[in-house]
């Protein structure tokens, strides 16, 4: 067990692609890191950088006080689950888990006594002596993990080894994971491009976006204050949405009304336009015309006929319901924005990893999340609620968070 | 074959597919004979005794293992049995051993060179062997490894070696890059890497390419005639045109099928029971190579 630093870790392929620029993480001892983000952020180079499969182009990497720039894998005392698994198909699972303990040349026994434990751990002694093609995917991945864990070694990385599962399993897997690492204590680097993994597995996660590290944070932070829009509108599930708003004379004008700030958002907004921006906006404080984004949890809409939010400080509209998704335990409203949605070049990027930007009508539309009680109907207008204190104020031109903006 | 066959048979009429299937089997039938009664002829004479093997039939009329016995005396023939098994196994493991440990690089790593290493192999490959032989012939007297076995080696290298390294590429092109990756991080060194999880998933590969080299040295002709002069490095193909017969007029033509016929053996062998695998191993190296 050990802690890894990664002080100004940058990679810089040879044709000059920048895969990893100046990230800086401090993964304590013990601790679960999630690296999360779409792909080609950098996230798996990253992962291969701790791992010593790829070199350092700058900064130093240490573990347990280490400086390990240097070191071959081998040398660096770390194990590795693989999105393919990378089982070795000639050797049986007793091999595969008990290989790096062979060739560490430790006595048979100890091998063995190690690999039939994490056998146990993982539920596979009765396949200890089976290939890896005899084995279905759940039991393959659970291999993998026990060829991990055999060795005690400092750290696990683990390289979104639960994408090739099927649905069910990869939830089932998850826990187990978490459960896994609860009862090891080994520091965890842990890659994915899912969000909900994201969230429900790390003590902390990075959010990372082509090659930099935008936030990192406990899931919680990450939910509550993002810090730039690519955050908010990448951690979340409907995500966050994005309303184009402009300010005037101290209100905040957006396709859905009029939003006076409140004091915590006046202050930001004042901050703000006191700072650099004043000159791009042109001059008078209060007369500038400036635009921003305002940023909305689906879950700070609520139905406005519901007794829960009657008399509640808020804004009130009505607009047109599209679809609606009933889903029990709540509904997901998906109305059409009069103005649009808020275009950003981050926004673009997330829209196409997730594949909705050639959708014509995906990116226009607002999702509420309303009570399971909520009367609204399909195809009709609905009176709509919103939380104006929850809401996330964005710079347009730099995608920050004024909040976060404003703090540092 | 088998699917034309079965597509016709699911369209035409019963009658006229018979008549395809017949056709089928006829052409078939031509192919074979054609390349089979050279050889079965080759056996035939092999098994005649002198005074019969110009009487033109097919079938010997006595038979006799004379001449099998007649070579395996002369010790032109063992002698050079020796080398040919001697020469042909020691380039084949030189050649793979080689072959693999530069198509292992061609196939994992960028290195300055590799599109010229590729192309300047498929050049040699492509060489007119013969334009080879005088240059080689002086040069090996010259540095006085003519005749010997090391002076067939190294020719036998130079043609296989391509070969090896295009089908040895293709075959580790196809095993994951994970696979290293996790030897390495469980602990392997480049090289544990390369032979205790490489190897073993390229065995197939190897031992494809193996063969493949093997019978290239084992039935060359070109080289052992021109770079050897006497029995001591000799092998069959060259050793079989300096058969003599048991008197100056008499033809040699039993004891030479018989030779013939034995050096044989051992590519039928091989071919039998490794069909499938010096199929791919071609197709894949010409395909993906």
């Amino acid at each position: 067990m050990a802690d890894i630093v990664l002080d100004h870790v940058t990679k810089r392929y040879a044709d000059g692609q920048l895969a990893v620029d100046d990230a800086s993480l401090a993964i304590a001892d013990g601790e679960f890191v999630i690296l999360v983000g779409p792909s080609g952020c950098g996230k798996s180079t990253t992962l291969n950088m701790i791992a010593g499969l790829e070199d350092i182009s700058s900064g130093e990497l240490r573990i347990d006080g280490k400086v390990v720039n240097d070191l071959a894998p081998k040398d660096r005392d770390i194990a590795m689950v693989f999105q393919s698994y990378a089982l070795y198909p000639h050797m049986t699972v007793r091999k595969n888990m008990g290989f790096a303990l062979a060739l560490a040349k430790r006595p048979k026994d100890e091998i063995n006594r190690k690999v039939e434990e994490a056998a146990k751990v993982l539920d596979l002694t009765e396949h200890l002596d089976r290939r890896p093609a005899q084995l279905s995917g759940g039991q393959r991945q659970r291999v993998a993990m026990g060829r991990a864990i055999v060795r005690s070694p400092k750290a696990f990385l683990m390289d979104e080894p639960l994408s090739n599962l099927d649905a069910k399993l990869r939830v089932q897997m998850r826990t187990e994971v978490s459960r896994l690492q609860n009862r090891l204590g080994t520091t965890t680097v842990y890659v994915t491009h899912d969000q909900t993994e994201a969230m429900t597995l790390g003590d902390r996660v990075a959010v990372l976006r082509s090659g930099r590290i935008q936030q990192v944070g406990t899931p919680t932070e990450l939910y509550t204050r993002p810090a730039t829009v690519f955050v908010a509108g990448f951690i979340g599930s409907p995500a966050m949405n994005f309303i184009p708003a402009t300010i005037e004379e101290g209100e905040l004008l957006t396709p859905l009304g009029a939003i006076v700030p409140d004091d915590r958002q006046r202050c930001l907004l004042d901050g703000w336009s006191g700072g650099g921006n004043r000159s791009v906006s042109g001059g008078g404080g209060a007369a500038g015309h400036r635009s921003l984004i305002v940023g909305v949890r689906p879950e700070h809409f609520e139905d406005a006929a519901l007794e829960s939010v009657r008399g509640r400080p808020g804004l009130r509209f009505t607009v047109p319901v599209d679809v609606l998704e009933r889903l029990g335990s709540d509904s997901y409203a998906y109305v059409t924005l009069p103005g649009g949605r808020a275009r950003i070049a981050d926004l673009e990027e997330l829209a196409h990893d997730a594949g909705t930007v050639d959708l014509p009508s995906g990116a226009e539309q607002v999702v509420a999340r309303l009570h399971a009680d909520s009367r609204i109907r399909e195809g009709e207008k609905a009176d709509l609620w919103l939380d104006t204190s929850r809401l996330h104020l964005f710079d347009p031109d730099t995608g920050q968070n004024l909040d976060e903006s404003a703090a540092a | 074959m088998a699917t034309i066959a079965s597509t016709s048979r699911a369209r035409r009429p019963a009658g006229r597919d018979r008549t395809a299937m017949l056709g089928w089997s006829a052409a078939n039938l031509v192919i074979v004979a054609v390349s089979l009664i050279p050889l079965l002829w080759l056996v035939s004479l092999s098994f005649k005794t002198p005074d019969t093997i110009t009487d033109g039939r097919f079938i010997p009329r006595s038979w006799t293992v004379e001449n099998y016995r007649g070579i395996f005396t002369e010790s032109l023939f063992t002698r050079a049995l020796l080398n040919s098994l001697g020469i042909a196994v020691i380039s084949t493991v030189l050649a793979v051993g080689l072959g693999a440990m530069a198509a292992y690089a061609i196939a994992r790593l960028e290195f300055p060179g590799k599109k010229l290493l590729v192309g300047l192999a498929l050049l040699i490959a492509m060489f007119p062997q013969v334009s080879l032989v005088s240059p080689l012939f002086n040069l090996w007297r010259q540095i006085g490894i003519f005749d010997t076995w090391i002076g067939l080696i190294i020719p036998y290298l130079t043609f296989s070696l391509p070969l090896a390294i295009y089908t040895l590429s293709a075959f580790f092109r196809e095993i994951p890059w994970d696979l290293e990756k996790a030897a390495q991080v469980d602990g392997a060194t480049p090289a544990q890497a390369f032979l205790r999880v490489i190897a073993p998933l390229a065995a197939p590969g190897m031992v494809t390419t193996a063969i493949l080299v093997f019978i290239f040295c084992w039935n060359d002709f070109l080289f052992s005639i021109s770079l050897t002069s006497t029995e001591r490095s000799r092998t069959v193909p060259a050793a079989i045109a300096f058969f003599t017969g048991a008197s100056q007029f008499a033809q040699p033509i039993g004891s030479i099928a018989a030779a013939a016929v034995v050096i044989t053996i051992p590519i039928i062998i091989f071919v039998l029971l490794f069909q499938r695998r010096i199929v791919a191993g071609l197709t894949s190296g010409a395909v993906k190579g």
